[in-house]
């Protein structure tokens, strides 16, 4: 099915001249290289100027030097005709594995590719597959690619991807030469001018040359007698020389040019690879770099230079100029995403502005508030009431984002919410490399509106999305706000896909939540919800311990202590305040804090004035005393009963 | 001597056939004349004695055209290759960018093949050339005569070729090995310039 290579057609046969030196010396760098130097490599020349011999002579070069190469030759017609015949045995795909383990792919004829659409995507695919594994092709053809009719727009780019060389008609030198080459092929010699005389026709190609050859052989082997420059020209029927006995052509009695042409040629390819090699690294440099996106003005103003110079440096240099830009726009990326696709990150001509602009960006992008210092873990009043919900606290912080993503902490106002919540972002703002978002969703919501107005919400984004763990007070005061929630919502996913710990507090359980998404519910009820129950008494005890341990000197009066603790309070919050009532009334009266003191303010008549706490409150405030203190829960206009009556019955 | 000048964009290679007297050196150079075209190659300047030694060197400058952009040109020197010519050896070996070593492969002519070498190594030495960076072919010339009388080309690696460069074995007289050796050296000559040496 496949022609073999015929042994006759090899470099050393092959003549070379000036109009196929480019072709040839391609041809032997692809033989010597193959797959590396030029691929694809597109021959074309009028028919008869040596392409077949060239294709075979680059089989035979390159099995010469590396015996092992798979190396096949055919004609387009042969490939087509094997195609439909595995095609026709349903081996389409053993096909299609033979030609993908070809090493050197020698194809003839492509110019038949016209009007054949199927073999066309077959060839496509075939050298997609050979040049991906870096197999050699080499095609040959009558006319450029771009000249085939009909030819799929994807072929052309790939042939011409490689490199395209033409062959021309030889020159009257070559003609000589390759006349006397087959003479003495064919062990005949003829009188000095005949060849030459053969030469100064211009055959348009070489096939015809030969006619003219094996004319006269066969003339001068019927006649028995040596051929003459005059007998020549009249076997080949050309017109008698005016001056005879001159030759046509100033014929050149050299020596045959065959070694010198064989070196030159060598030499052209080695000074090819060499002198211009600095170019092609730069060429390829830009390439890549180019690709990837970058500018590469450097690179190209490298090019316009006569010398090589240092272009290995500025190559490396500008490598190196790249690979920074990489990493200050992975860098910039994670602070603030819309300034990673400023184009001075594709400029290394710009580092310095690139350097700038990562400058201003790491400035701009402050770390997102973080826990309150003030809440420290250990000094969080533990009990028998909150024993459960410090025990899992412990969990998550040994192992934050895995175990229980998120945390929910719900309890009424004044447990100890907000004061576990810092104490949890406290430690883990403790880990290495931890930054811990901790703020209280009124902050989070007017962060949002100011980023909003600022048109900078990917950047309060991004600053929120590099945080390790967000813990959010109050989330229920989201109610309502629905571009806070979907923007949650996002960063809710965004940290669980990255096993990061979310921390919430409500007043209420998930589930029960008004005025949130159910997506948001759902997923506050898919993690852990602690509920912290009101105070006990050791509890209590421990937080007046603290309290009045922190202001009113040492040794507070232990009786003071034990009625403080005694008395049931719903939460911390209102046994500070108090603890405060008591500690007012004692500086009016200018006496000791008692527990006889401390009777009478708190069971006697109500203080006169209710002290605000310096805590931020998460709802109603409830007097110690008892009793609704809000206005706004206070019903002062009643409706006419009599008019309601009347709208009634109408 | 600039190897390859990128501003004229021209590339010259000086090539110096080194060698004991009479192993050959001219011959090789001879013969190259016959085979390049006339228009490629400029007149070989011959400066011999009576009895046809080289008294003074041979010169032989090939232009190859334009390549890649390049005028190339190859100037091929030969030197004296009696003992005492050495001040000539020194002059024509200025500025080598590569050297043919071309070597009588007559049993009995080792030693001197060995005393040129060893000629070689001091003259470059002495122009501060690094020897083992100097680009150097060997050519074990005279493989034609009767086999009793010569060395073998692995005879010869062995005694001569320490350095492990390209060597050749040649006819110089019928030409066999002379394009080779050439061939060889331009392409050790011009790899250089890969490397960005002009030497």
């Amino acid at each position: 099915m496949t022609a073999a290579l015929n042994p006759k057609f090899s470099f050393e046969a092959y003549v070379v001249g000036a109009a196929n030196r480019l072709a040839v010396t391609a041809g032997r760098t692809v033989a010597e290289n193959p797959g590396s130097a030029y691929n694809p490599l597109f021959i074309y020349s009028g028919s008869g100027l040596g392409k077949t011999h060239l294709l075979m002579a680059i089989g035979h070069a390159a099995k010469k030097l590396a015996p092992g190469l798979n190396v096949e030759y055919l004609t387009l017609d042969e490939y087509v005709e094997a195609f439909h015949a595995a095609i026709a045995a349903g081996q389409g795909d053993a096909f299609r594995r033979r030609f993908q383990s070809v090493d050197i792919l020698l194809v003839d004829d492509v110019q038949f590719l016209t009007n054949r659409k199927e073999m066309q995507a077959e060839l496509l695919r075939l050298s997609e597959a050979l040049q991906a594994a870096g197999h050699q092709i080499v095609l040959a053809s009558d006319r450029p690619p771009a000249e085939i009719a009909d030819l799929d727009e994807r072929l052309i780019s790939r042939f011409s991807g490689g490199l395209v060389v033409d062959m021309g008609i030889p020159d009257y030198e070559t003609r000589v030469a390759i006349l006397r080459r087959k003479a003495e092929e064919r062990a005949t010699s003829f009188q000095s001018g005949v060849l030459e005389t053969v030469a100064g026709v211009e055959f348009t190609n070489v096939r015809e040359l030969m006619g003219a050859l094996n004319r006269l052989i066969a003339f001068q082997a019927v006649n028995d007698a040596p051929i003459t420059e005059a007998s020549a020209r009249q076997v080949l029927g050309l017109p008698a020389v005016t001056e005879p006995g001159a030759p046509a052509e100033p014929a050149a009695p050299a020596p045959p040019p065959d070694e010198f042409s064989v070196f030159l040629s060598d030499v052209t390819a080695t000074v090819g690879r060499a002198v211009e090699a600095w170019r092609a690294r730069v060429s390829e440099a830009i390439l890549r770099w180019e690709g990837e996106g970058y500018r590469t003005k450097r690179l190209e103003a490298l090019l316009a230079q006569e010398t090589p110079g240092a272009v290995d440096q500025v190559i490396a240099a500008f490598a190196k100029d790249v690979e920074r830009l990489k990493a200050l726009a992975a860098e910039v990326q994670g602070l603030d995403s819309p300034s990673a696709g400023d184009s001075v990150f594709r400029d290394p001509d710009r580092m310095a502005e690139a350097e700038a602009v990562a400058a201003k960006v790491r400035e701009g992008a402050a770390p997102p508030p973080g826990p309150s210092a003030a809440f420290p873990l250990a000094q969080f009043a533990a009990g028998p009431s909150n024993e459960v919900a410090l025990a899992e606290v412990r969990e998550i912080l040994a192992n934050p984002g895995k175990k229980y993503n998120p945390l929910v902490l719900v309890g009424a106002g004044g447990t100890g919410k907000t004061h576990l919540l810092n104490a949890i972002g406290l430690e883990l703002a403790a880990r290495p490399r931890a930054v811990v978002a901790c703020l209280s969703t009124q902050v989070f919501v007017d962060e949002l509106i100011a980023a909003i107005e600022g048109d900078r919400v990917d950047w309060w984004r991004s600053r929120y999305r590099r945080a390790t763990a967000l813990l959010l007070d109050d989330v229920h005061l989201l109610a309502g706000k629905d571009r806070t929630q979907e923007e949650l919502f996002n960063l809710f996913n965004h940290f669980q896909d990255k096993e990061r710990q979310l921390v919430f507090t409500a007043p209420v359980p998930p589930a029960e939540l008004e005025g949130i998404e159910e997506r948001i519910k759902t997923r506050l009820a898919g993690g852990l919800a602690i509920t912290l129950a009101e105070p006990d008494r050791v509890v209590r005890r421990a937080a007046l311990d603290r309290i009045l341990g922190r202001a009113d000197g040492p040794g507070p009066d232990g009786a003071l202590l034990d009625y403080l603790a005694d008395r049931p309070a719903a939460s911390i919050r209102a046994l500070t305040a108090d603890v405060q009532r008591v500690r007012d009334a004692a500086a009016a009266q200018a006496q000791a804090m008692t527990a006889g003191l401390a009777r009478s303010v708190l069971e006697g008549e109500p203080a006169p004035r209710r002290r605000t706490s310096g805590f931020r409150t998460s709802g109603i405030v409830v007097s110690s005393a008892g009793g609704v203190r809000s206005r706004e829960k206070m019903v002062w206009e009643w409706p006419v009963a009599a008019d309601r009556m009347i709208e009634d019955l109408r | 001597m600039s190897l390859v000048n990128f501003t004229s964009r021209e590339i010259t290679c000086k090539i110096v056939y080194y060698g004991p007297g009479r192993s050959g050196k001219t011959t090789n150079l001879h013969y190259i004349y016959g085979r390049v075209p006339e228009v490629r190659r400029g007149r070989m300047v011959s400066l011999a004695t009576q009895t046809d030694r080289t008294l003074f060197f041979d010169f032989l400058p090939i232009d190859l055209g334009s390549i890649s952009g390049f005028t190339t040109r190859f100037q091929l020197y030969t030197v004296p290759g009696q003992v005492y010519y050495n001040a000539t050896r020194r002059l024509v070996l200025q500025g080598a960018d590569g050297v043919v070593f071309v070597a009588d492969s007559q049993g009995r002519q080792l030693d001197e093949n060995l005393e040129s070498l060893q000629n070689l190594h001091a003259n470059l030495l002495d122009q501060g050339v690094d020897v083992r960076a100097m680009p150097l072919v060997l050519q074990y010339n005279k493989q034609d005569l009767p086999k009793e009388l010569v060395l073998t080309p692995a005879e010869l690696d062995d005694a001569l070729n320490f350095r492990g460069v390209p060597s050749y074995p040649a006819d110089a007289l019928h030409g066999t090995g002379v394009f080779e050796s050439l061939k060889g050296i331009s392409e050790l000559v011009l790899k250089r310039l890969a490397q960005g040496a002009p030497a």
